[in-house]
């Protein structure tokens, strides 16, 4: 069989399985829907959490970004997996005993204000639909590639399937989806990393593969790869390139970005109790880890096999796995030299960083690009970060079936957070904005209905920005984990450990959070994009990680307006004595 | 209640500490003087940057549950012999 058939086989297998597990996990109460009744057993919800958590990012794009940043790359591994012991320390048990069911939930009873309760709605809303549209980016890579379907299909297609599910199973439905989503996911990511990790270092844990020597001679993977990138005049790659403030910054805003995450804290309103939401994020951090200490490997390996396998090469003898991605567009080479042979070292490729390509094909067969060459440098090679995970089996010569399997794999990862980011978007229309602001006399039934109808809503939302992806996506990412870390997260740390917080204080952080935090990102991203470099940056602090000013600020101005107004009233404090009881 | 509250607070900011340190410690600021000692063919900075400060941040979830679970039943014990 083809590595496209394979592909449809497994990617109808698995959701032939989303679909039937739907059917039988159908939600009949709003307490359904919105946290799958609070009876999901901590293992269980721990999986549910890596599904909804990594998603086509984690999946797709984090090992590729590793394997191109090098050391700088740590940033993802540690801020991604570190968030987790805030939330099982700070965040996951209290929210839970306070036993509702949302988010802005808490943040409007904590501090008895409906208009805090709409800005974290706001908020909220803002950061799920930016995290979706990566999705269905990613969604729409793997269709292309793998099925030669339309983007617009495949995308429809994905859609069509979160709409069965999530519609009809709501927060019940999405649980026992992700748990099968995560063993998908979590398949296709160890089969061939261990299967390359064989190949290149004999030994079969990646974890350590990366750590050995090479199959082929006495040297260590990573000196081999330090020198081979130095060589080409990169940093070498278990060194950092970014300045230490700079990755404090981004590691710490995405540590706070992923404690503060909506869709993943309402995961942890599922469990029964208080131990459970402690124990669970315990557990969904070790199905995390998994996939996170793999990644790494991969990266390393992934760079090592590109460098040896298109340096170098002419054209008309690189790998087919070169030509396909040049087809679809994540790939370009500009000889620049016109030597015929393919280089590959540090610097842009091309002009504007982008390919466009004309119609024509090169002297030698290539698609040529319509961009000048970039000739500050001697690189020849454009190349999308996000190709690596889905082309690395291909470049290791793996066999059909493992690459059909990354594909269902990334798949898999877009589904899983997509639907559990609707859930978070939807309950906070039908519920905070619907039952407890705007028309607060709606019975249960309606109130579900609502509920359906909001997640219809947003998944149609959610499939145009598919569709028509903003060009901005791939930007965005910053945005979202700024903004949970400057807005979200600092009230609700503060909510639950200080009692002396009140509401003027909380509303105040949390729009200096969002209007600093905003108007940075704002500035350097779309408005000033040319400027956008260390020297201009506030104390050298990059848009990624200005989010962890932004929760300083957040918290100072919340502390201070606090302390210059009314305490709050007694029940909160009584709320507060509630939640921090077992 | 206030011992409860308050012993809590102390095993968070143990654990807090030791996540700190492993992370942005270990893994960021006193990164590179760590790299030169070596485990197999890991810089040791790079190790705990991409690796080791993962597998610290399990431990820390799990000890939380643990010394938790025990003050639990400590606190509810010594509440029933108050009340009886």
């Amino acid at each position: 069989m083809s590595v496209q058939e394979w592909t449809f086989v497994m990617v109808g297998v698995s959701f032939a399985l989303y679909i039937l597990i739907a059917f039988k996990s159908r939600a009949k109460t709003t307490s359904d829907f919105y946290v799958a009744g609070k009876s999901v057993n901590p293992i269980v919800n721990g999986m549910a959490t890596a599904a909804d958590w990594m998603s086509a990012a984690s999946f797709l794009s984090m090992a590729g970004l590793i394997a191109f940043l090098g050391k700088d790359g740590s940033v993802y591994l540690m801020g991604w997996t570190g968030g987790y012991v805030l939330l099982a320390l700070l965040l996951a048990p209290y929210l839970r005993k306070f036993g509702q069911f949302t988010v802005p939930d808490f943040i409007g009873e904590r501090y008895y204000s409906n208009t805090a309760r709409v800005v974290a709605v706001v908020c909220l809303i803002f950061i799920s639909f930016t995290y979706i549209a990566g999705q269905m980016r990613g969604v729409g890579i793997v269709f292309s590639r793998f099925l030669e379907v339309d983007i617009k299909l495949g995308v429809v297609i994905g859609m069509g399937i979160v709409f069965v599910y999530a519609v009809w199973g709501g927060m019940k439905g999405i649980t026992y989806t992700q748990v099968a989503q995560y063993t998908v996911l979590i398949f296709a990511y160890l089969v061939p990393a261990v299967y390359i990790s064989i190949i290149m270092t004999n030994n079969p844990i990646p974890q350590l593969g990366f750590g050995s020597t090479l199959s082929n001679s006495p040297e260590f993977l990573l000196d081999k790869l330090d020198k081979v990138t130095s060589d080409l005049g990169f940093t070498p790659y278990t060194e950092n390139a970014k300045s230490k403030i700079d990755i404090f910054c981004i590691t710490a805003a995405l540590m706070a970005g992923t404690a503060g995450l909506p869709h993943v804290i309402v995961r942890f309103f599922t469990v029964p109790s208080f131990n459970a939401a402690r124990k669970s994020a315990g557990y969904a951090l070790i199905f995390i880890a998994l996939l996170y200490t793999t990644a790494p490997a991969v990266s390393a390996f992934a760079r090592m096999n590109l460098i040896d396998s298109i340096q170098d090469k002419e054209y008309s003898e690189s790998p087919q796995w070169f030509r396909n991605w040049e087809d679809i567009g994540l790939i370009a080479w500009k000889d620049k030299n016109s030597d015929g042979l393919i280089r590959y070292s540090a610097g842009n490729a091309l002009e504007d960083v982008k390919p466009i390509y004309s119609e024509e094909r090169g002297n030698s067969g290539e698609r040529t690009v319509k961009n000048l060459p970039d000739l500050s440098n001697e690189n020849e090679v454009y190349i999308d970060t996000d190709i690596i995970v889905l082309a690395n089996p291909e470049i290791a010569n793996l066999p059909f079936w493992v690459v059909a399997l990354v594909a269902a794999g990334g798949v898999a990862a877009a589904l899983s957070t997509a639907a559990g980011l609707l859930i978070a978007i939807s309950s906070a229309i039908s519920h905070d904005l619907l039952k407890k602001t705007i028309m607060p006399e709606i019975s249960e039934k309606q109130e579900l209905f609502y509920s359906r109808l909001a997640t219809a809503f947003a998944i149609g939302v959610a499939g145009l920005f598919g569709i028509y992806p903003p060009a901005f996506v791939a930007q965005v990412v910053a945005f979202a984990f700024g903004l949970a870390a400057s807005t979200l997260f600092p009230v609700l740390l503060l909510g639950i450990f200080s009692k002396r917080l009140n509401k003027e204080g909380a509303i105040a952080g949390m729009l200096v959070g969002l209007v600093f935090t905003s108007s940075y990102i704002i500035y350097f991203k779309f408005m000033a994009p040319e400027l956008n470099t260390p020297d201009n940056w506030f104390l050298s602090i990059s848009p990624e990680g200005i989010g962890f000013v932004g929760m300083i600020l957040n918290v100072v101005v919340a502390l201070i307006v606090s302390s210059l107004t009314a305490p709050p009233p007694k029940e909160v404090g009584e709320m507060v004595e509630r939640i921090r009881r077992p | 209640m206030d011992y409860y509250w308050k012993t809590n607070l102390k095993i968070l900011i143990c654990l807090l500490i030791i996540w700190f340190l492993v992370s942005f410690g270990f893994g960021i600021l006193l990164s590179d003087w760590l790299d030169q000692f070596k485990i197999g063919g890991f810089k040791l900075g790079f190790w705990f940057a991409q690796q080791g400060s993962i597998y610290v941040f399990i431990i820390l979830i799990f000890t939380y549950v643990y010394l938790m679970e025990r003050l639990d039943k400590k606190v509810s014990k010594d509440e029933k012999e108050k009340g009886a």
